[in-house]
């Protein structure tokens, strides 16, 4: 069914640090890692390879410059790395227009899914996603998207530390945190709270689960060095003798 | 947005041949139509051939045609499937207005009656379609209150066009369609320059640093690395880019073989003599669909996906 939920128990989602990211691809790589033979499995490559390569991929690493940011100190700009999937938004047009009820949101925890054997394949609900989060696979013939890893979270045969995304496990900097984000208390909900966690696109009206937070602001001044100044070690005998005649 | 053939031809077939029975159901209410076998048999076929090979067309483009009837399931919130209803929906009265119109003496319905029908469910069914573009909040040029009335009047135009063109044919005669055509031609014509004005002066409220969760007066956000060297679904199915010069030449192609000329060539045949006038009506509905199919290419063409946004466009 198509028709979204009024209300989810919880709101599932990423907070994904634009701060720390390094842009190391290693999210993306995880992903697909897992993914190509999770829930929504196989994440399709045609032509691997070739000069052509091109594939389903669930999460996409850009890498911008930023300018007259308070990330960026008074008068220069920086660099930012922008991990790119699906934010499971609270009002998905990507689950309405769909036509055959192939797309849904889940009433339990807001996760947006694909039934793959419902799917014909129309593309609308690509159309419809403003960040370009779902990914046609012209393999199968059906549309993919991320699953925030719904496979792995609530995995009993996985580890308890392990029953996170395949993307927020792998991540090097700890860039990337996964949780509940309609509990005010949840260390993710405290974390947007703190850093000034921001939507994409706010005006478009998706209300994204997935928050992104801005990069901190960047002093214009290095921090002062406690380390004491160096004084002569010696200053009469032997020692003393060689310092004078050095210093001369 | 990748302008593809398949929807192309589907959005200005399937939308001539209901706006075909739009024009023919209301000749019928007001008592115009011709009552004659073979123009009534031809056109028909005309009508319903175009709506079922724009139809047929449109599941081109589907990764799996043979799921297609699931589509019709989900008319509670999508316009796709609700479109898919309205089209199938349609057939009923279309066909019934059809034999009504064709075999008078075997099926007795009043024409007029079947016929308001059936121009009602073709009116819904283009309403339908328009409104799958209407809703799509990350495209600019689709998500604004030109594009309904685009469709509608371009599909009646097309349809009202088509269908003089083929009373000609048959030598018969619908009172008065040679100027309302005209005039829905310089409907045609003033809408689509109205959403061509639109299109022209406003962008997308979302910008590159929106895009990105950032805010502020002054941010600048500017691509310097794609996350793939070669392009993926994203890039080929939404951040087609038309040259501003090959746009510029087939608007100018879309009003002049899209109205303008159609509506010369109609202003000239009811000055000629009546049975060389009738015959112009057949090449400026010709002309009329190659400049609809240029104004369609272009809808697709000129849309801009907010995802473009994360790939370098400074606007959307």
């Amino acid at each position: 069914m198509t028709s979204l939920p009024a209300k989810t128990d919880k709101k599932l989602g990423l907070v994904i640090d634009l701060d720390t990211c390094v842009g190391c691809q290693a999210c993306v790589t995880n992903c697909k890692e897992w993914n190509t033979s999770g829930h929504m499995a196989p994440l399709t490559d045609l032509m691997a390879y070739g000069a052509e390569a091109d594939g389903v991929w669930f999460n996409r690493v850009h890498t911008y410059e930023v300018a007259g940011h308070e990330a960026c100190g008074a008068s220069s700009s920086r660099t930012m790395h922008f991990p790119r999937s699906c934010l499971h938004c609270e009002k998905p047009d990507c689950v309405t227009v769909c036509p055959t009820g192939a797309s849904y949101k889940r009433a339990s925890d807001g996760i947006v899914l694909v039934n793959e054997d419902l799917c014909i394949g129309c593309k609308l609900c690509s159309w419809a996603c403003p960040y370009g989060a779902r990914e046609f696979d012209v393999f199968e013939g059906v549309m993919k998207k991320c699953t925030l890893c719904v496979d792995r979270i609530y995995n009993e045969n996985l580890a308890e530390e392990d029953r996170v995304p395949a993307c927020v496990l792998t991540c090097p900097t700890s860039a990337r945190h996964f949780g509940d984000l309609g509990d005010p208390n949840s260390d993710v909900s405290k974390l947007v709270k703190a850093r000034g966690g921001a939507d994409l696109m706010p005006e478009l009206g998706y209300q994204p689960t997935n928050k992104y937070l801005p990069p901190r602001a960047r002093k214009d001044t290095a921090a002062a060095m406690p380390a004491p100044e160096l004084k002569p070690i010696a200053t009469d005998g032997l020692l003393g003798w060689v310092d004078r005649l050095l210093s001369r | 947005m990748n302008p593809a053939l398949s929807v192309i031809f589907f959005t200005t077939a399937s939308g001539a041949g209901y706006g075909m029975l739009v024009t023919l159901g209301l000749a019928a209410l007001l008592g115009q139509l011709p009552q004659h076998l073979w123009f009534s048999l031809v056109t028909m076929v005309v009508a319903l051939g175009l709506i079922t090979a724009g139809l047929l067309s449109s599941t081109f483009h589907l990764g799996h045609p043979e799921r297609a009837w699931r589509a019709f399931s989900q008319w509670r919130s999508s316009w796709l499937s609700r479109e898919g209803i309205m089209a199938v929906a349609t057939y009923m009265p279309a066909l019934g207005f059809g034999l009504a119109w064709a075999f008078p003496n075997l099926i007795t319905v009043p024409q007029g009656i079947v016929g308001v029908g059936a121009a009602l469910f073709a009116l819904g069914t283009i309403y339908t379609t328009a409104m799958i573009y209407r809703s799509l909040k990350p495209i600019h040029q689709w998500h604004n209150k030109h594009v309904v009335g685009c469709y509608l009047v371009l599909g009646v135009m097309t349809g009202a066009v088509f269908v003089l063109a083929l009373s000609s044919l048959f030598g018969q005669r619908i009172v008065y369609l040679t100027p309302i055509c005209g005039l829905l031609l310089a409907a045609g014509l003033s809408v689509k320059w109205l959403y061509w004005a639109f299109i022209d002066s406003t962008t997308a409220s979302s910008t590159p640093a929106s895009a990105v969760g950032l805010s502020g007066p002054n941010v600048k956000v500017t691509s310097v690395e794609w996350p793939h060297t070669e392009a993926n679904y994203v890039m080929k199915e939404m951040g087609f880019q038309v040259a501003r010069k090959h746009a510029t030449r087939l608007r100018q192609i879309a009003i002049w073989a899209g109205f303008l000329l159609p509506a010369i060539a109609l202003e000239t045949s009811i000055l000629l003599p009546a049975d060389l006038g009738t015959w112009l009506t057949i090449p400026a509905a010709l002309v009329m669909a190659i400049g609809i199919v240029a104004e369609r290419w272009l809808f697709f063409a000129q849309a801009k996906h907010t995802v473009t946004l994360y790939y370098g466009a400074g606007t959307a």
